[in-house]
């Protein structure tokens, strides 16, 4: 119990089934405050399935999610977003449409105030009315949200400010990664997903997205990382999960994790433990 | 007892009828992932072949079948091969769109051919009835459920047992795989469009021969039936669309038979809607599954809007609003308030289905409550006309959001018929409800437009009226797009489940957004309420909706200067080039076809 309350997320039995295949089997997690915790495994393994599970866009069969102790499971992703969860999108799901600008501003969405008054029944009509009339309180959030996005857009260097208002469909793959987590990042999550943040990326990018998610991390913000790529996995997480069909498989520190039969298995198939061991040892 | 077994087996040739069409729509959606709105036009071709057969050529019935059966074959084809093949990697509304532009192509060109007006045709069988039980079956009946039967039977060895049928199967269980496994797809794509024309074309036939009566109004109403068919089936399940069918027969029989023959469409519809709101995917589909795959591409045409300078906007209005005082002739005045008010219903389509990407196919509907609402107030309440305008505003925003509420979990294809049927809805309702709509008659002696109790009867007061509510809409909703709300309503049309990630809710985002927009249509069904002084149930049509629609596409989906100079381009040029009332709806049709095929964007760029 004593853990539970210690960890911001905690997972127990999760599982959910689709048809005769059992994506996420049972797993239990906990990621404490300021932690980051890696999910690796094979393609198919149920990670990002565990990632819409936790963030609401898909419902668990069986099993609960608890976020700083309480009971989210099932709730809608707008609920979860509004307690402070963001994620990124596997295969990038940015707004193709709208400018770097905008895009990043839809991640401060559940923070606007000015605009959103909370009143019942007819906050909705209040909300267009101050928006179509957006008296000083208004502009003033705007104002402020936009220099926010501007300084969360310098953290990428000079890849994204200087395209800040051109069209998210126009930017490279790479760029399109992230504008999704400078969308996630205007959030002021507490707790940050990440779904591959450098799959498609060349070595260099690699890096600069490491290094800023070591940055996020130092600043403290409480990670689930799902990652293909080891060598960041180990540098980065405090823990690492195997994933395998559905299963957890292993948990433990990176080192320990990576020299694991069963890991080896699971990523290259039985009977060839020995090269696998070559190669994670390289 | 025995009425209620001839209902029973009307319901049955019915739906056997509504089968034959509800099948080629499964078809085609379980390999294209797309609702083919042309398909109750083919059905219309079918009906006026057979037709031309019957009462021209005297052909026999079984090669009347079988001409009708080719020939509708071969439009399915044309279809296929021009309309939408070469949109295969367009956006996703392309074909959509494509498949009503189509639509009203072939509808036109049948009516430019044969007349609006009704013709007999005869089904060259004998006139007999047999007892069945308590009930009676004529050879017709017989004749139908054999077609059905046989049709079926045929689709399943087709399916089941031939090599083109499994690569069916396949692209329809999985396009990707199926393609990568070297099936042509495009080869499937003729197949099912030949076999899904061949069949509807059959039916309109049939159809034909059933009520012994054909005209041009068929072919909505069997892609409507269609539609609500297969959806209750589920989409692109072959055989739940026979159940569909099946099932929304007997439902429209029985509910002939209780409230009179005026209800059927009501009951069909009322059924689409249950369906959507409670079994989205029909009521054979298992039921959960999983979230979609992210999609690639986006739902509109990504282009850089056209950036026209403040001063061009504001010296355009200029010499728009000093027109009156320049001799112009009364028929240019009467020309452009028309644009006006087509102005101010693109507006409100150009939010609803372009920046907030829910494709509405009943927008006039919007028009009629405003009208009536604003007809009613004035002349029973006695209300000013300026403020019974609004009022119909305001009715139409509350209850036109209210009415689409259900579809607000539907995406796509499915909005659009969510909105066609409860267009649908609306016009019947408004024909039933006598006690309060004066039903069938309409409401005539509606008072003229007035403003502060001066009555604005002259061409260019009244000029001046609806320019200056358009452009006050026009600038209302500027602001709008410049607000969050502009970004919001984009994000979710862009990405749904991204946006619903990061906070925003789907219910919120898109009840504000047909509630400015309903206001803006139903203002101007107010308007023209007033200015033609009656309206019946039929005033504002399916036609007005897809002739915004195309405005909307031709200015460039959520542009709000684009909705305007579409307006003004579609009322405009037709006027200017002198073309014949019944041919406007045809170039309309191209237009839209055009527009999708080489400038998806439209003039001035999507927003």
């Amino acid at each position: 119990m004593a853990e539970q309350h210690n960890s911001m997320l905690s997972l127990r039995g999760l599982t959910r089934r689709f048809g005769g295949l059992t994506a996420v089997d049972a797993i239990d997690l906990d990621l404490a405050r300021g932690e980051l915790i890696s999910i690796i495994g094979p393609n198919g393994a149920g990670k990002t399935t565990l990632f819409n599970l936790v963030t609401g866009l898909d419902r668990p069969d069986a099993g609960s999610v608890s976020f700083e102790g309480q009971d989210i499971t099932g709730l809608s992703p707008e609920r979860l977003a509004a307690q402070g969860i963001a994620r990124t999108f596997q295969l990038g799901r940015v707004f193709g449409n709208l400018s770097v600008m905008d895009n990043v501003l839809i991640g401060a969405h559940t923070r606007l105030r000015a605009v959103k008054p909370a009143v019942p029944v007819i906050g909705p009509l209040l909300e267009l009315g101050l928006a179509l009339l957006r008296p000083a309180s208004v502009k003033a959030e705007e104002e402020r949200l936009r220099e926010e996005v501007k300084a969360i857009l310098a953290r990428f260097g000079e890849r994204l400010l200087p395209r800040i208002d051109q069209p998210a469909y126009s930017l490279s793959y790479a760029n399109r990664r992230r504008v999704e987590i400078a969308r996630a990042l205007a959030l002021k999550p507490r707790l940050l997903l990440l779904d591959e943040p450098t799959a498609g990326m060349n070595p260099t990018e690699t890096a600069e997205m490491q290094a800023l998610v070591a940055e996020l991390k130092a600043e403290g913000l409480t990670i689930l990382l799902i990652e293909h790529k080891l060598e960041m996995v180990m540098r980065l997480s405090d823990r690492v999960i195997v994933m395998d069909e559905g299963k957890k498989i292993a948990e433990g520190p990176g080192e320990e994790v990576r020299t694991d039969p069963k890991v080896i298995e699971a990523y290259l198939g039985h009977g060839l433990s020995g090269t696998a061991e070559q190669e994670s040892a390289a | 007892m025995s009425s209620w077994l001839d209902y029973t087996i009307n319901g049955l040739i019915v739906g056997n009828v509504y089968a034959l069409v509800a099948v080629g729509l499964a078809l085609i959606f379980g390999v294209s992932r797309l609702i083919n709105f042309a398909q109750g036009s083919i059905y219309l071709v079918g009906a006026y072949i057979g037709w031309v057969a019957v009462v021209q050529l005297h052909t026999p019935l079984p090669l009347t079948i079988i001409v009708v059966a080719a020939a509708a074959a071969v439009v399915g084809l044309i279809i296929e091969r021009f309309g939408l093949r070469p949109l295969q990697n367009s956006v996703r509304i392309a074909p959509l769109l494509a498949t009503i532009g189509i639509s009203f192509v072939l509808d036109q060109l049948v009516m430019l051919t044969f007349s609006p007006n009704p013709r007999a045709l005869p089904s060259q069988l004998p006139d007999v009835r047999f007892q069945v039980g308590g009930g009676t079956i004529g050879p017709l009946d017989l004749l139908i459920a054999g077609v059905g039967l046989t049709s079926a039977l045929l689709l399943f060895v087709f399916l089941r047992y031939s090599k083109l049928g499994w690569a069916v199967r396949a692209a329809s269980q999985d396009r990707d795989a199926a393609m990568q496994m070297g099936v042509d797809v495009n080869r499937v794509n003729q197949a099912v469009f030949g076999i899904a024309a061949a069949l509807g074309g059959v039916s309109g036939m049939l159809v034909g021969m059933y009520y012994n009566q054909i005209d041009t109004a068929m072919s909505l109403q069997a892609t409507l039936k269609g539609v609500v068919a297969e959806v209750v089936g589920g989409a692109g399940n072959v055989p739940g669309a026979v159940i569909g069918s099946l099932l929304l027969g007997l439902v429209e029989s029985y509910g002939v038979a209780v409230f009179g023959t005026s209800y059927r469409n009501l009951f069909a519809f009322l059924l689409l809607v249950v369906v959507l709101v409670l079994r989205p995917n029909g009521l054979f589909a298992s039921a959960r599954q999983a979230p979609p795959e992210p999609l690639t591409g986006t739902f509109i045409a990504p282009s850089r809007p056209v950036r026209i300078p403040r001063w061009a906007l504001l010296a355009a209005a200029a010499i728009f609003a000093v027109l009156p005082f320049f001799p112009v002739s009364f028929y240019v005045l009467q020309t452009l308030i028309n644009a006006w008010l087509l102005g101010m219903l693109a507006l409100s389509l150009t939010l609803v289905a372009g920046t907030m990407g829910q494709v509405s196919l009943g927008h006039a509907a919007l028009l009629a409550i405003g009208a009536y609402t604003s007809a009613l107030l004035s002349l029973t309440l006695s209300v000013p006309v300026g403020l019974a305008v609004i009022g119909g505003g305001l009715m139409s925003a509350a209850l036109g959001t209210l009415l689409i509420s259900p579809s607000f979990r539907l995406r796509g294809h499915y909005v659009s018929i969510a909105t066609l049927a409860i267009g649908e809805i609306v016009s019947l309702v408004i024909l039933n409800w006598e006690s309060v709509t004066r039903g069938p008659i309409g409401i005539s002696g509606i008072p003229p437009l007035s403003l502060f109790g001066y009555d604005l009867i002259s061409p260019s007061s009244i000029y001046w009226f609806s320019f200056a509510v358009m452009v006050v809409l026009a600038l209302l909703q500027g602001r709008l797009l410049g607000s969050h709300l502009g970004r919001s309503f984009r994000a979710i049309r862009d990405d749904d489940i991204a946006a619903r990630a990061y906070g925003l809710s789907l219910n919120r985002y898109k009840s504000l957004a047909f509630i400015f927009g309903g206001f803006a249509a139903g203002v101007s069904g107010g308007i023209a309420a007033h200015l033609y002084s009656y309206i019946n149930h039929e005033t504002f049509n399916t036609q007005q909706s897809i002739l915004a629609l195309t405005v909307v596409i031709l200015g460039g989906l959520g542009n709000v200067v684009g909705a305007i100079v579409g307006a003004v381009a579609l009322v405009g040029l037709p006027e200017v080039f002198r073309i014949a009332a019944e041919y406007r709806i045809l170039i309309y049709g191209i237009v839209l076809l055009l527009l999708v095929r080489f400038r998806p964007q439209g003039l001035l760029g999507t927003i």
